[in-house]
Order: structure tokens, then C-alpha cells, then sequence
């Protein structure tokens, strides 16, 4: 095995994130190899959303360290990380391809690349990018997907999605799971977080517990897990 | 990555979203009006008492409805938390604050452009000293109100009273700009003095404060 593969993607220790006297993260510790779509399952309040956001350089950690991409300063990681958040991280009144031209020049994608990698972004997520409509007037299954395109624009190393199947039907939903499915066959470290993990199932590399701020089960199949 | 590339691209979509939804020009404009006519009706100046308080009057009414347009601008961002997909691009922070700045100095700009004339006739205005002093005036004041504005609006996006914290945070620290901006409109209104102490303090006020914020802005989009 070289040395790249046998990098952690991101490796957490002792990991505590405190919002005034809250704890949302209680030492999260551990290692997560390059290449493999991780699910990250818990109750409402176990920190997988705070989790994702430390690793994303969102939030600071209070205490504890954490190495992503092979650098403790995340600013340093940010042009091989793809976000996806619960919100849409889109602007509603624009089209899908203006949004993501905009943020192609915030990842400093050459001018003449900007719309072959735009078009490419959306028609990897299967949608039209000459639909003129504002990013307000998609269903909510077209939104989760341009927001995919958007978190996967600058083609990264490491994709990071919270909540991807929220509000959308049975149908988008299997979809998506297809789409995240891919980037990792692409060579892609994919986090997931999701309340839905039935979807992933048959996908996913590792299940990941969260309970109260920690991780506290980590198994490769979804039966096998505290579920 | 261009810091211009960025910036033009963040300034771009500003002006694109401002131009579809209006909120901000709009809100400004009606305050102003507003303004314009309510004190008309309030007061009925004579020529030269209206060149006496006509700088205070026009610069009061432009602070406030200026708070209207900074508060949009950031709400824009909170909106599906868009904030958050510049702060986890490799982009730095400066860019996003000039863009900023200088959009809200160009929709302040469009509203004084659009305003002044209506002031000028209500209040029956004509300079008695060199009225082309009245442009670096409006340009300096303008960029003294909004760049600050920027800043604070952005500091305060994360407060939940945010409309009401930003007058807070702001209107203190603009008191030496608006005396130099009443004054030297003043000055210029009725001849009397030469503006030219309140015009020099306005170049000082904004370079102090335009570098203070470049600084402090990183900490301030970082902040959680």
C-alpha cells in the first residue's frame, strides 16, 4: 500500500466542539481512509451535522485536533472539499447554471473551463443546464440535485453531504444515492449524513454511530450496526 | 484563483439579484421619499434657512435608507445559507467584502442620484459656493456610510435582533463622517466657509476605517 492510501482522508482525536455549555461533539476520535462512502447515522442532537461542519472547516474545534486531506489547517484544504448542506446553499433567484458559474470563479476554475465544467456538474446530477427557471421555482428533488452539482463543481477530493435525501420523494432519492455511489467509484471519499440510511445500504463502505456527541459503533453493513 | 476575478463575480451577482428582486432600492427609494415629503410639510424654509439644514436633512434621511440596503445584502447570503458555500470555497474574505461595499455604494449612489433632484425642488436648493464640491462630498460620505455598514452588517448577521443592532453599532461610529458630510454640504449650500477641513476629514475617515475593516474582515466571516 503507498503512503497516499494509507493517509487518512480525515482523522479526528479527541475531538470536542462546545456552542456555550453545549457539548454538540465529545471527543470524536478516528481514522477514515481515502476512496470509501462513509454514513453517518445518529439521533437529532448525536453531533453528525457538527461533525461534518468541523470537517468542512465550518465549525472550529474546541479542543482535540483534526487532520483533513493531510493538513491540520483546513483553509489550506478547502479547493478538495465538496459541501453539501441541508439548506441549498443556492441563490433562488438565480438559474442553475448562473449559480454555478459563480461559484466556479470562487474555486478559481479557468474562465474558458467554466461552462464545460458547469454543464458537466449538472448533467452528472441529470438535469438540464439550459433550464433558464430560477434555482426558487425547482422541486425540491431538482434543488437537492443542483446543490450535489454545486458541492461536486469543483471536482473534490473529499464530498462531504448533510442530509441529501431530506424532503424528496422514493424516486429522487434512490437517485441520489446512485449519484453519491459514483463519486465514490470516481475515487472520491464521500461522507454522508442522513437519517435515511436504507438508501445507502447497499453502497456504503462503513456505517458510523453517533451517539450524545461521539462515535460509538462503526460496522460494514447497516444490520450490523446498533440499528 | 484572481482576487479581481472574485470580486467582479461577487459584485456581478449582487447587482444581478438586486436588479431582479428590487428589495433594497426599492425600500430605500420609498424611505427617502418619505423623508422628502413629510419634512416639506413639516417645515416651510425659507431659501436660506433651507441651505442651513438641507445637509443635515439629506445625509440623516441617505444614513438611514442606507441601513436598508446593508441589511438586505447580507440577508441575501442567510437566505438557504449561501454565506456558507463561500466560506467553505478556497476564496478569501477580502473580495467578498469589497464586492459588498461597492454594491451597496452603487445602490446608495443610484438613490442619491434619483433623490437629489426631488430635494432640490422641495427645498427650493441652490449652492451659493462651487456646487461641483458637492460630488467628492456625496462620494466620500456615501463610501463612509456603506463601508462601515458592510462591516457591521456582517458582524451582526449572526445577532438575532440583526436590523436592530446594526443602527446600534453603526450611527456611533458615523457620527465624525456625518458632521463632516453635514458641514461640508452645508459650506458648499451657503458659501459661507470653505468645506475644504470637512472634505480632508472625510478622506481620513474613510481611509482609516476601509483599512480597518479589510483587516477584521476575515475574523468576521469566519466567526461562528
Amino acid at each position: 500500500m503507498s503512503e497516499t492510501q494509507s493517509t487518512p482522508v480525515v482523522a479526528a482525536d479527541g475531538l470536542i466542539k462546545q456552542f456555550g455549555r453545549f457539548a454538540a461533539l465529545r471527543g470524536v476520535t478516528g481514522e477514515f481512509a481515502a476512496g470509501k462512502l462513509y454514513v453517518i447515522l445518529g439521533d437529532n442532537g448525536a453531533g453528525k451535522t457538527t461533525l461534518l461542519r468541523t470537517i468542512a472547516g465550518l465549525a472550529h474545534a474546541t479542543r482535540g485536533k483534526i487532520s483533513v486531506l493531510g493538513s491540520t489547517d483546513i483553509g489550506a484544504s478547502r479547493a478538495q472539499i465538496g459541501y453539501m448542506a441541508h439548506p441549498s446553499l443556492l441563490y433562488d433567484e438565480m438559474s442553475g447554471m448562473e449559480n454555478l458559474r459563480y461559484f466556479s470563479e470562487l474555486y478559481g476554475i479557468p474562465p474558458a473551463d467554466v461552462d464545460k465544467r458547469c454543464r458537466e456538474a449538472i448533467h452528472a446530477v441529470k438535469l438540464d443546464p439550459d433550464l433558464d427557471r430560477p434555482v426558487g421555482q425547482y422541486s425540491q428533488g431538482m434543488r437537492q440535485r443542483m446543490s450535489l452539482a454545486r458541492a461536486l463543481l469543483n471536482d473534490p477530493k473529499l464530498l462531504l453531504l448533510d442530509e441529501p435525501f431530506s424532503n424528496v420523494d422514493a424516486r429522487s432519492a434512490a437517485e441520489m444515492a446512485v449519484l453519491v455511489a459514483q463519486a465514490r467509484d470516481r475515487g472520491k471519499t464521500v461522507f454522508v449524513v442522513t437519517h435515511q440510511p436504507a438508501q445507502l445500504e447497499a453502497y456504503a463502505d462503513e456505517f458510523i454511530w453517533m451517539e450524545l456527541g461521539r462515535i460509538v459503533d462503526r460496522t460494514a453493513t447497516l444490520q450490523g450496526s446498533r440499528a | 484563483m484572481s482576487f479581481f476575478a472574485i470580486t467582479r463575480a461577487t459584485l456581478t451577482k449582487d447587482i444581478r439579484l438586486e436588479w431582479r428582486s428590487k428589495d433594497a432600492i426599492n425600500a430605500m427609494l420609498f424611505f427617502s421619499l418619505l423623508v422628502v415629503v413629510i419634512f416639506s410639510f413639516a417645515f416651510d424654509p425659507t431659501a436660506e434657512e433651507s441651505r442651513r439644514i438641507a445637509g443635515g436633512l439629506v445625509w440623516v434621511a441617505f444614513l438611514f435608507a442606507a441601513i436598508v440596503a446593508l441589511n438586505q445584502t447580507w440577508a441575501r447570503e442567510l437566505r438557504n445559507q449561501v454565506l456558507d458555500a463561500y466560506r467553505v470555497s478556497p476564496a478569501p474574505a477580502t473580495p467578498l467584502f469589497i464586492a459588498k461595499a461597492v454594491g451597496n455604494f452603487m445602490f446608495v449612489a443610484v438613490l442619491e442620484a434619483l433623490m437629489t433632484p426631488l430635494f432640490v425642488a422641495f427645498y427650493k436648493l441652490r449652492a451659493l459656493g462651487p456646487a461641483w464640491q458637492l460630488l467628492p462630498i456625496a462620494v466620500l460620505g456615501t463610501w463612509a456610510l456603506v463601508v462601515n455598514g458592510t462591516f457591521f452588517a456582517a458582524m451582526s448577521l449572526r445577532t438575532r435582533a440583526r436590523e436592530i443592532m446594526l443602527p446600534l453599532l453603526l450611527f456611533p461610529l458615523s457620527i465624525p463622517a456625518l458632521l463632516g458630510m453635514v458641514n461640508a454640504t452645508t459650506a458648499v449650500l451657503t458659501g459661507e466657509s470653505s468645506p475644504t477641513f470637512w472634505i480632508a476629514l472625510l478622506v481620513a475617515y474613510d481611509v482609516v476605517f476601509t483599512t480597518a475593516c479589510l483587516l477584521m474582515f476575515d475574523a468576521v466571516l469566519e466567526a461562528e
